[in-house]
């Protein structure tokens, strides 16, 4: 498993790098190998609200469609399109395979360190 | 190779009779650019293709199929020999109604069977399978709260362990859809659901069994729930095999239910079907049925009701899969349709009860219909997982189970034997499991590589996923 110190972690598997009121969000690398080989990302469009704890956008691998939630709570203003032609780039590096980038950031989600990401993993698995 | 390769210009079989008639032709403009590609063959070679392609695939008719909460049971001949009959085949939707008095006392005839199996008071027909069902039944629901102004409704609660279809047509009804977890027991939590009732929900989507094969125990505390806070009970029928002519939804407290004929009524399931998803409902939900019921004593008639949501699909939906369903219920009767479910529940069951002590069951206790393992802990030992284990299955003339479904069971095969299969078959299927299990712990390797019997072997999933041929390029 593989994790960024500098960046949070929410319980449902995405990281967030805060900066100020903006973020950018993306999915964990211990979630791209549970859900394996990723074939199709949706996500939302610039200018829509995301509400920390709500659904953004979903993934979808061979075996499931999951949902993909947001840790925070603002609005969009990019999105990584290079994801919705290329859904491996989140397998292949789960950290550069940001999916949006956030303004305007009011609200998060409980928000765990890497440790902490480390341990909650850890403990599910057992 | 495909029958667009194997086509010959000029090659065909129509020998149409003269035309009797004048013959008109349509206007330059308005004739196409360019011909159909359509494939030419002789009769013959048409023959021996859909053979051939017939050979390659897997049907109830090959062997084992227990494909989990498809209830993938044989289709009995008979059922198709009443649906060939000249009466029920060469006639017209739009016929009148005095000529086509049988048809619609079949209509009238199974409609009543239904409500009688499922404790509904009207059902229709129109639904064309599962899934258009419970689109329809969100309608009525709809059509409810509006009727009487209550608009604030705009959730609609699907557990999570719920099909994948159910969160789909109540988001294509325009609905807000709220996810309710599971309690360890496998059935809905409780507590949960009660915290999410409220005056903004529209009603509750359920599958009981469900998708784990448990009978939800607290299912009269749970449509109680939401009925308090004026929502409305649906029940999805995909699993009633485990359950008919023993409980019925409408005492559980359901309002509204889709069937699958397709599933449960032994009518065929896969390959084209058509499949047929009726829809039942109480009383106060009737009037707002899509069009027609039969309704009448010594004439028949269709009428349509007074508020109906209009058509779900062209005339009565796919009348003839409702001959078959009709068929299977008449002959196995009133002692047949719960024997049929009790067997069900017992060849379950048993092969449950000799697969447990090598694969995990994620819920170990009496199941219904179907039964779900978990293979976590042997992809964990071995690095097999579910999806090499259904493929090993190929190679044994089984079809494999369903896999990684439902969501909240981790490599998750969920498999359901149904009534119609022998003891021996099950005996058969017992084995090759246990034989694959083995084969996990010797021989991984081998099983990454099944299957390697079928016609075609292993296939890159991932990459057809990704970057799909969707079209033939001529």
């Amino acid at each position: 498993m593989i994790l960024k110190e500098e960046l949070k972690y929410s319980k449902s598997h995405e990281w967030i790098a805060l900066d100020g009121d903006t973020a950018v969000v993306g999915l964990t690398d211990y979630a791209q190998s549970e859900l394996g080989d990723l074939v199709f990302v949706n996500l939302p469009e610039v200018g829509d609200t995301v509400e920390a704890g709500e659904v953004f956008g979903d993934v979808e691998s061979v075996k499931a469609v999951s949902d993909v939630y947001s840790p925070v709570t603002g609005e969009v203003t990019e999105i990584n399109e290079e994801l919705l032609d290329s859904p491996e780039l989140i397998n292949d590096d789960a950290y550069e395979a940001w999916f949006i980038k956030v303004k305007d950031v009011s609200a998060t989600e409980e928000l765990l360190t890497a440790e902490e990401y480390k341990a909650f993993v850890e403990s599910k698995q057992e | 190779m495909l029958i667009f390769e194997k086509s010959r210009p000029g090659r065909g079989c129509d020998l149409l009779p003269a035309s009797d008639v004048e013959i008109y032709l349509p206007e330059e403009k308005d004739k196409r650019e360019q011909p159909l590609h359509l494939p030419e063959l002789s009769e013959g070679e048409l023959s021996r293709h859909y053979t051939e392609l017939a050979k390659k695939s897997h049907g109830v008719n090959d062997g084992f199929y227990p494909l989990g909460s498809c209830t993938m049971k044989y289709n009995p001949k008979i059922n198709e020999d009443m649906a060939s009959l000249p009466g029920f085949t060469e006639i017209h939707p739009l016929q009148p109604e005095h000529t086509v008095q049988g048809c619609l006392e079949i209509i009238g005839e199974i409609e009543n069977s239904l409500c009688e199996i499922t404790g509904m008071d009207r059902m229709t027909l129109q639904p064309a399978a599962g899934a258009h069902g419970e689109f329809t039944g969100l309608l009525l629901i709809k059509a409810y709260h509006e009727s009487r102004s209550d608009e604030k409704r705009t959730k609609i609660l699907v557990p999570d362990s719920a099909h994948g279809t159910n969160p789909a047509s109540a988001a294509m009804a325009g609905y807000k859809v709220v996810s309710i977890p599971s309690a360890p027991d496998g059935g809905v939590d409780i507590e949960k659901l009660r915290e999410a009732a409220g005056d903004d929900v529209a009603g509750l989507m359920l599958t009981n069994p469900n998708t784990v094969g448990l009978f939800d125990k607290n299912i009269l505390e749970i449509t109680d729930i939401i009925h308090e806070c004026g929502g409305l009970c649906y029940y999805d029928g995909a699993n009633l095999n485990a359950v008919m002519g023993t409980v019925r939804p409408g005492d559980m407290g359901f309002d509204v239910i889709h069937l699958n004929l397709h599933k449960t009524f032994s009518t065929p399931h896969g390959g084209g079907g058509p499949g047929s998803g009726p829809v039942g409902c109480k009383e106060m939900l009737s009037d707002f049925l899509p069009s027609y019921l039969v309704e009448g004593e010594e004439t028949l008639h269709l009428e349509k009701p007074a508020n109906s949501i209009g058509e779900m699909k062209s005339f009565y939906g796919n009348f003839l899969v409702v001959v078959k369903a009709l068929t299977y219920i008449k002959t196995l009767g009133r002692e047949g349709i719960p024997e049929a479910s009790r067997n069900a529940v017992l060849n379950a069951n048993y092969m449950m009860n000799k697969l447990k002590d090598l694969y995990p069951m994620a819920y170990d206790e009496i199941c219904m219909h179907e039964f779900v393992m978990s293979l976590a802990d042997l992809k964990k030992k071995t690095g097999i997982s579910a999806m090499d284990i259904a493929k090993g299955l190929l190679d044994d003339g089984i079809h494999p189970p369903t896999m990684y479904f439902p969501l909240i069971v981790d490599e998750a095969l969920m498999v359901e034997p149904t009534e119609t299969e022998s003891k021996e078959t099950l005996d058969d299927a017992i084995a090759v499991f246990r034989k694959l299990y083995e084969l996990a712990e010797t021989d991984p390797e081998k099983l990454h590589q099944a299957p390697v019997t079928t016609p075609v072997t292993r296939l890159d999933e991932v990459n057809a996923a990704r970057h799909p041929h969707l079209r033939y390029a001529f």
